[in-house]
């Protein structure tokens, strides 16, 4: 459904007077989502995890100069076609509830995105069927936004991006800061949609939300897709990881060993000449650091790693 | 040993009570977790904790006395969202410089980017601002910390390293901790006694 070829986002901006810098959060990524498939997007802040989802709607800032190509349903996607996709077939699903509008009602705001996703003339029952099936009381289409509680406002995000035909839905950080019990609803609502034939992509950090619901995980670093690998391939000691930084952050889990990587993600501003992970990597040799290892299919998983094993 | 005995409290008299008769006490070198839903007052009891709020009812005590009302407070707190607590108009060194100046031991344990000094929070990421402020609590004068969901918006790798340079500072120095978290497997992992907030506010 969607597919994201050695995609490379680089920022220009001025430092300081005319001199110029160049930013490069994200370098030579790939993911593939098929319809019916939850794929989670997991990695550490500035791994370049929201940026791919505005880069697959098309809403990167003027100063972005994009690399490489976005396929959407066998076709590139173009920023004309993005244009005409985003909020009908491709919808966000947004971080926080502060990106409802404040001064609009509930109802009104769900309407609203039933009809520019091209529900005309049934735009008001399908606002209905939606409450109903997220279990939104009537009522709450007269409330405004500071009325709803986190659960309810989470629901009307959810609400807006599938009221329309959306196909492949992106989730940008649905879950922290909630009760667990909301997590647990908006991942079930995610694997909802994927079950009913869409594409999901969940992006977080939070890898045991991502183990829920997910059926594949790709690991970001830097930017770039380190390893992609099936959900089940994430237990025990992480014997079914190949990449040297997933295997570390399986480890650093609580419930796991605990022990951290030391170190930290390279800057955008000057990256490593070779595999980006080399300089906290301990299998790290001269031939990583030459040149930057492509994606390898080794039995479920994609990794870009030269030493890794099946 | 900091103890609150009791504590009641409530934002305004025509508000519920969030804190109604809640004891607890921690002793050098413990490291209590508290558990328990968003919401139930996890971090209001952590603030009469640390002395940024009066208790309406009960006490808080360090060593038999309540707290020092000037001066350097023993009890510090670690916030949930670093970049609330650090004030936006400072540079990252003036705000970490505050109080103490922290040892370079702990700067690299901490892997503090000298260049971010110059730099104000708003250029920083959140786990990097987290970093900061937990150096700024680890002044040699403080004696009890809370950790208010430190790590919840970090990642798991960023999450293990602040809490073993956090954890070894704890054990060297004998330092009290609070830790609050609805992380269960964090908790276990790094508490030497948890507490249940559901079952602790039905005993009391």
């Amino acid at each position: 459904m969607l597919e994201v070829r050695s995609l490379s986002i680089h920022f220009h901006r001025y430092a300081r007077g005319l001199r110029r810098t160049v930013l490069t959060p994200v370098v030579d990524l790939d993911l593939k989502v098929s319809a019916g498939e939850v794929v989670a997007v997991v990695g550490s802040s500035g791994s370049g995890k929201s940026l791919l989802a505005h880069a697959v709607l098309g809403i990167l800032p003027s100063n972005a100069h994009i690399e490489g190509e976005i396929w959407y349903k066998g076709q590139l996607l173009t920023p004309e076609r993005q244009a005409a996709m985003r909020g009908r077939r491709i919808a966000l699903i947004p971080q926080s509830v502060s990106f409802l509008d404040p001064l609009m009602r509930v109802g009104a705001q769900v309407l609203r995105a039933a009809q520019l996703s091209g529900k005309n003339r049934h735009s008001a029952a399908a606002q209905r069927a939606i409450f109903q099936r997220y279990q939104l009381p009537l009522e709450v289409e007269r409330w405004y936004p500071f009325q709803l509680s986190g659960g309810m406002a989470r629901r009307t995000l959810v609400s807006m991006a599938v009221v329309g035909e959306a196909e492949l839905i992106l989730a940008d950080e649905p879950t922290p800061g909630l009760h667990p019990e909301v997590v647990q609803e908006t991942l079930n609502h995610l694997r909802q949609l994927a079950d009913e034939q869409r594409g999901v992509v969940l992006i977080t950090h939070d890898i045991q939300a991502a183990l829920q619901v997910a059926d594949q995980i790709a690991v970001f670093y830097a930017g770039t897709t380190v390893e992609i690998a099936p959900v089940t391939a994430f237990s025990g000691k992480g014997e079914g990881l190949l990449h040297p930084y997933t295997q570390a952050l399986w480890r650093s889990l609580p419930q796991n060993e605990f022990i951290p990587l030391p170190g930290m993600q390279p800057s955008p501003q000057d990256l490593p000449q070779g595999c980006l992970f080399a300089p906290r990597c301990p299998l790290a040799t001269a031939e990583c650091t030459a040149e930057r290892p492509t994606m390898r299919a080794i039995a479920q998983n994609q990794v870009r790693c030269i030493h890794a094993q099946g | 040993m900091l103890k609150a005995e009791r504590v009641s409290f409530r934002y305004s008299p025509n508000r519920p009570w969030i804190l109604q008769g809640f004891s607890l006490s921690i002793t050098p070198g413990e490291r209590v977790g508290l558990y328990g839903p968003s919401g139930c007052g996890k971090t209001t009891f952590g603030r009469v904790l640390a002395g940024y709020l009066q208790p309406i009812g009960g006490k808080v005590e360090l060593d038999g006395k309540p707290l020092p009302p000037k001066g350097y407070c023993p009890v510090q707190m670690i916030f949930q969202h670093p970049e609330l607590a650090i004030n936006p108009r400072w540079t990252i060194g003036k705000a970490l410089y505050e109080a103490y100046q922290p040892p370079p031991s702990l700067l690299e344990a901490l892997s503090l980017d000298l260049h971010w000094f110059e730099r104000f929070p708003h250029e920083l990421s959140n786990g990097e601002l987290q970093r900061i402020a937990v150096a700024r609590v680890l002044d040699p004068r403080t004696r009890y910390l809370i950790a208010d969901e430190m790590t919840t918006m970090l990642d798991a790798n960023t999450q293990a390293q602040l809490w073993q340079v956090l954890l070894d500072v704890a054990a060297q120095r004998q330092l009290g901790m609070l830790v609050i978290s609805h992380d269960r497997p964090l908790l276990e992992r790094v508490c030497t006694r948890i507490v249940d907030w559901a079952m602790e506010a039905q005993t009391t």
